[in-house]
């Protein structure tokens, strides 16, 4: 008996040592799949290598309830986060994340201004558009009010299962300017307004809700469109997809490095910050995933071809919108809620 | 069937034969039809296959992913299986040995993580474990299967307990064996198909857990079974077809040690 | 025989009678003993977290942290009048503070489920934050007129309550209006009741249909002979063993459109166009009756192993019609078999979460997967918390009822 008791205890420990190891190594924490890819060809793999530390790469889908257990309870494993606008503003004003001392991070005028921020770096601009199957359809679509006919256009539709963007989507298709979106999504009417549109096209919905599904069901023929992240049908591209982004009506928003609040290793957090934010590695990232980089002087050194595939080449820019952080600080949750008992109500 | 029997009791003894033949059928089937896919050389899951290719299998054991996240359930199953096969054998022995006031009470909390639905288990370990500072380990995560895994040994071992005979115990005590002996030497080995397959149980359990540890375990701290939810979410690949099968043959194990416990038990009983 | 073993003495000159209660106390200690160390480490890693969980349900900590000394002001407030001097003094205070703290979020987050666009309000009152001086009232209505309306006082002296009601309110669609009465909530507001009548509803057929399937199969298996029933209870018994998301998996190959069912259907041209057989209602059932089927045929083989066939026989050389025999004799015997499964299965599916997850659409989701989704999604606790206790309490119910049947059914055995 005394044997299994010191087996356990022995067994016990390890399982804990091995918690603890961890620690001397950077957490960085992104949304995985073809983006961590990118992120560690351009980012972990060259930072590894300058000897400062080891990154240990994890993922998660943007639940902040993770953050905020670990931020109260005062047990932080992760050091570094990938985070959208809204959450970064959010779990900035709720003391989730540590305040950034941009000093250590380069010259602030070298970043486009919204990616510098009290507690977020911008890493780089990513796009919500619409794609297709160029294969599957014998017209091409052009817009959100395309995606809403499907008189023209039958067949089902992939969209995001969350208020972001689907909201605007919705209101983009019903006539309103991309100027305008914000403004009219800001009244009650204009909020009944796109959910009045979304229940048109309810039943010809399919939502998805991990990236990487909307280029598999546009390949495989389940949906004939779909809201994509341009990063994910450009991978699908590569891989000899005939698949299409129509950058019209896209919405295009940044996602942020930021600290948790409280991390250990927070000087090398701030280092991999500065490190992954120089124009060189920028630069890497941008022609390993079609997302544009936030270091201006990244921009410059891309290849021109390279640089017209991303959300923030000029010619992509026409008809593209900016999300609005500060109206889904504002509404998000608020939405996020409505949006999900109106997508369970038959 | 009474060779006497009426064309319409012929016919109904078919169709009931049949109807049981499909319900069987239903049962077993889509486990079967998953496993020649994993060694289809296409990646597309649909028949007829192919030609026959292990490379699905390759990328499975190749994979640094699948691979940690199968150690991790290598680490988490045995410690909970462990936890609550020696918690849940001492509690059943006890539970066994007579009546005392408020045991059906202690009984139903015993069993209840059963049935409680497993989120609700799930949303209050992760408060509670944040506040406890168990949240991201594994000694959370392995404390909070084996509670999971409990019911099932109790609810084994007490049945096995029940066609025990305390005489034996006594017999031992009385021929001045401490009690510890007594249960080691005497109680233990008679009980042990029950105590196995209540582990064995509670590994399947622990095995086959992704709620918890969705809210539980760190990234670093991945099971096989949360590693297969984000597939099957994203893309069900062949890749998850090999994991499912690698799992069904493990599942068969299982179901064949435990027929021999029982037939074994039977045996013993048949012989006390 | 009492008095004579009353008056018996042992060896050391202890009645023996009070050396066997000794005993006896002895060895009911020692039995609690043993249960006691796994009754405790439940009450770590079960009981006490779900206590924690029906607690945040009623929990109001967010302005108690976050404007303390704002929620001490409004005490003693009547609701009616415009709150004093003092009061708004205290929110600048209170605000101050908070925001050097980091805790502003909380507040806003909190007043924000009371009245929504209140957490804008509050942000521009920190922008533009008046001094504590003399006229701080006026200061903060000149911010935003807002400031004025009893709505939003009445809104925070809700919100700062210790414990509150709102959140399980909110889970049956109700909440306290402006006056403090109950009501319900308006129809495009209202979801989740239901998304419990949907629970109840999904569990009700899945339960039919286990004990539809089920039923056949077990009176099979209990009247085959032992070799070929031990055979076919494999069959049964490899789903039980077998990972709930191998089958999960299995089902979407099978199942999805290009999958090997809809593949075979069109091979065979009995259809041209694949058909919608999962992410909807249909792929919920399959895989739920699929995954809860043996916990209904155990419980009824183990019941009817135990039933004579001599009762039908005699019934039938009496001169009733097999079926009439079947139906009056058999299926009557059956019936604490089939109470137990049907309990048991329903009890098991009114908690499922992942197979509805991966198998269902966002309309066929149960309460389970909105105790995840404001776990995780939105963050709000107290709603997570109030949903789970809900579903918790309703289980349990169940579970007592449940606990009611097995008992009286061994107290029979044992007669």
């Amino acid at each position: 008996m005394n044997h299994r008791i010191q087996l356990l205890a022995l067994a016990v420990s390890a399982a804990l040592a091995a918690g603890a190891v961890q620690a001397a190594d950077l957490t960085v924490i992104s949304f995985g799949g073809a983006s961590q890819k990118a992120q560690d060809a351009a980012f972990y793999k060259p930072f590894d290598k300058t000897g400062a530390g080891r990154v240990l790469p994890g993922e998660y889908n943007g639940e902040m309830a993770k953050v905020k257990a670990m931020v109260e309870t005062n047990n932080i494993s992760w050091d570094v986060l990938e985070v959208e606008g809204p959450e970064l503003v959010r779990g900035c004003a709720e003391g989730l994340f540590e305040k950034l001392d941009w000093s250590q991070l380069g010259d602030k005028s070298k970043f486009v201004p919204e990616a510098v921020s009290e507690c977020g770096a911008g890493i780089f601009v990513w796009s919500t558009a619409l794609a297709y199957n160029a294969e599957k359809l014998a017209k091409a679509p052009t817009s959100w009010a395309d995606f809403w006919n499907v008189k023209d256009f039958p067949g089902k539709r992939g969209l995001r299962k969350g208020a972001k963007y689907t909201l605007e989507f919705a209101l983009l298709a019903d006539g309103v300017k991309p100027a305008d979106v914000y403004k009219v999504l800001g009244t009650k009417e204009g909020i009944e307004r796109a959910f009045k549109k979304l229940d048109e096209l309810k039943p010809h919905i399919q939502w998805w809700e991990a990236g990487a599904q909307p280029p598999q069901w546009l390949a495989a023929g389940d949906v004939v469109m779909s809201s994509a992240y341009n990063g994910r049908i450009a991978a699908a591209q590569k891989e000899g997809k005939k698949l299409e982004v129509v950058w019209n009506g896209s919405i295009y928003d940044l996602d942020h490095w930021t600290i948790i609040k409280g991390s250990k290793n927070k000087d090398m957090a701030m280092k991999f910050i500065a490190f992954a934010n120089r124009a060189e590695n920028q630069k890497v990232f941008a022609e390993n995933i079609p997302y544009g980089p936030t270091n201006n002087d990244a921009t410059k050194l891309l290849d021109p071809k390279v640089a017209s595939g991303l959300p923030t080449a000029p010619e992509n820019l026409v008809g593209a919108l900016a999300t609005s952080t500060e109206f889904w600080v504002e509404k998000g949750e608020e939405l996020e809620e409505r949006f999900n008992a109106w997508a369970a109500a038959k | 069937m009474q060779p006497y029997a009426t064309p319409i009791e012929r016919v109904w003894f078919y169709a009931f034969r049949v109807i049981c033949g499909l319900v069987l059928l239903y049962l077993v089937l889509p486990i079967l039809v998953i496993v020649p896919l994993s060694f289809n050389s296409s990646s597309f899951l649909t028949y007829p296959l192919s030609g026959f290719s292990m490379r699905w299998y390759e990328e499975f054991f190749g994979s640094h992913e699948w691979m940690m996240a199968l150690k991790n359930s290598l680490i988490v199953a045995p410690s909970a299986t462990v936890l609550a096969t020696c918690f849940g054998t001492l509690a059943a022995v006890g539970l066994t040995r007579g009546e005392f006031p408020g045991k059906a009470l202690v009984m139903a909390i015993l069993i209840s993580p059963m049935v409680v639905p497993i989120v609700i288990v799930a949303v209050g370990l992760y408060f509670f474990f944040a506040d406890i500072g168990l949240l991201n380990t594994y000694a959370g995560l392995i404390l909070a299967h084996a509670a999971l895994g409990v019911p099932f040994v109790i609810i084994t071992v007490t049945a096995t307990l029940q066609g025990y005979n305390t005489n034996l115990s006594r017999a031992a005590a009385s021929l001045g064996a401490p009690p510890l002996t007594v249960f080691f030497k005497v109680v233990l080995p008679l009980i042990l198909p029950g105590v196995v397959s209540g582990a064995l149980f509670a590994f399947a359990t622990s095995f086959d857990e992704v709620v918890v540890t969705l809210f539980l375990a760190s990234p670093t701290q991945r099971t096989l079974p949360q590693q297969m939810f984000g597939g099957i979410r994203e893309n069900i690949s062949p890749t998850i077809a090999c994991v499912a099968t690698i799992m069904i043959v493990l599942s068969v194990l299982m179901l064949l040690t435990m027929e021999w416990l029982r037939r074994r038990n039977e045996k013993l009983r048949g012989a006390g | 025989m009492n008095e004579a073993a009353a008056s018996l003495v042992a060896d050391d000159g202890v009645p023996l009678k009070l050396k066997l209660r000794r005993a006896e106390r002895a060895h009911k200690l020692k039995s609690v003993a043993m249960i006691a160390p796994l009754f405790l480490f439940l009450l770590l890693s079960f009981v006490l977290p779900i206590g924690t969980l029906m607690y945040r349900s009623v929990d109001n900590p967010e302005l108690h942290r976050a404007l303390p000394q704002t929620v001490a002001a409004l005490a003693g407030w009547d609701t009616q009048a415009l709150p004093d001097e003092p009061v708004f003094a205290a929110l600048v205070r209170d605000l101050r503070k908070a925001q050097e703290e980091s805790t502003l979020g909380l507040a806003s987050r909190r007043l924000n489920y009371e009245i929504s666009g209140f957490s804008s309000l509050l942000t521009k009152l920190v922008r533009k934050l008046p001094p504590e001086g003399a006229g701080v009232r006026d200061a903060v209505i000149a911010v935003d007129e807002r400031w004025g309306q009893l709505t939003y006082w009445r809104a925070i002296a809700r919100a700062g309550t210790p414990l509150t009601s709102f959140y399980l309110l909110k889970a049956v669609d109700h909440r306290v209006n402006e006056a403090g009465d109950i009501e319900s909530v308006p129809a495009n507001e209202a979801a989740y009741v239901t998304v419990f009548g949907r629970t109840f509803w999904i569990a009700l057929i899945v339960t039919l249909w286990a004990l539809a399937l089920g039923f056949p199969v077990a009176y099979l298996l209990a009247t085959l002979p032992s070799g070929p029933s031990n055979l076919l209870m494999i069959l049964v018994l490899l789903p039980f063993w077998t990972s709930l998301l191998v089958r999960t998996a299995a089902w979407i190959v099978l199942l999805q459109s290009g999958g090997i069912l809809n593949g075979a259907m069109i091979g065979l041209g009995l259809i041209a166009e694949p058909l919608q057989l999962v992410f909807n209602r249909f792929g919920v059932y399959v895989a739920m009756v699929h995954i809860l089927l043996p916990f209904m045929i155990l419980p009824l083989y183990s019941v009817m192993k135990g039933i004579s066939p001599a009762y039908v026989r005699a019934a039938v050389s009496l001169g009733a019609h097999p079926f009439l025999a079947f139906w009056r004799v058999y299926v009557p015997q059956t019936i604490a078999g089939v109470a137990a499964g049907c309990l048991l299965v329903f009890i098991l599916a009114i908690g499922y979460y992942i197979t509805p997850a991966l198998v269902g659409g966002p309309d066929d989701q149960m309460v389970s997967y909105f105790v995840a989704f404001f776990t995780n999604r939105t963050i709000n606790w107290g709603m997570a918390s109030a949903l789970g206790t809900l579903l918790l309490i309703a289980t349990l119910v169940l579970y007592a009822v449940y606990g009611k049947l097995a008992s009286s059914d061994a107290n029979k055995a044992r007669r």
